[in-house]
């Protein structure tokens, strides 16, 4: 299990293929990024994302640790970044390793439904007019009713 | 003990983190104690419904008692991902 909170910018493409590398008998890798999307107005200038140091890897751990506890994992890979982003940023990714692809998958949707809700980030959206907090979705809470 | 504010709750309260000399025996009552004790914190904790509580870091709720409690930090729901 590798897990990294940090502000600095991290390359997808190469993530995946070192945690691909550092897997051995496993037939499936899945992973997920996430970008910081523009707004559908296209006024967003920045995301700036706030943590609760300490929390945060501790929260993404115990979440990590639930999944390897529910599926048959080789590996789990959780990046998320923190501080000043802008759109088309990466901000974070999840990549799974199984000896078969369905557990792969359903711990990666997993991972990203308690890491929405579960893992101590806010997010703060910048634009022309001015700065504001995102506010939490009901469906990111009920999307954890399925688990 | 020490308490922890993040996102709008630092914002209102207009610190990342104090010292509380508190005897509470609750979060709810260490909520009501700061709530009594200056606006802004009224503010802050006006609808608890819309915070969220970490006990030394870990998340809980605001009927769980303060006993041995080090670090209490407040914060609206979370927006990771």
């Amino acid at each position: 299990m590798r897990i990294v909170v940090d502000a600095a910018v991290f390359d997808p493409g190469a993530e995946l293929n070192g945690f691909s590398a550092g897997v051995s008998g496993m037939g499936a890798v899945v992973s997920f990024s996430g970008i910081v999307r523009q707004s559908e107005a296209g006024d967003l200038e920045a995301m700036e994302i706030e943590h609760y140091p300490g929390m945060t890897e501790r929260a993404i751990g115990k979440i990590a640790e639930e999944a390897q506890a529910r599926w048959s994992l080789g590996d789990v890979l959780v990046i998320h970044r923190y501080g000043r982003l802008v759109p088309g940023d990466p901000i974070m990714m999840v990549a799974t390793a199984a000896p078969h692809r369905k557990d792969a998958f359903e711990a990666a949707e997993f991972l990203m439904d308690y890491l929405k809700s579960r893992a101590p980030f806010w997010k703060k959206e910048q634009t022309r007019g001015g700065a504001d907090w995102v506010a939490a979705r009901d469906e990111d809470e009920t999307a954890l009713s399925r688990w | 003990m020490d308490v922890l504010y993040f996102a709008w709750v630092r914002e209102r309260i207009g610190v990342p983190k104090e010292k509380v000399d508190t005897g509470a025996a609750t979060v709810a009552d260490l909520v009501r104690e700061l709530s009594a004790r200056e606006e802004r914190y009224a503010l802050a904790f006006s609808d608890l419904s819309a915070l969220r509580v970490a006990l030394d870091q870990d998340l809980s709720d605001f009927d769980a008692p303060l006993d041995g409690v080090r670090e209490v930090a407040f914060f609206p729901p979370m927006t990771g991902g």
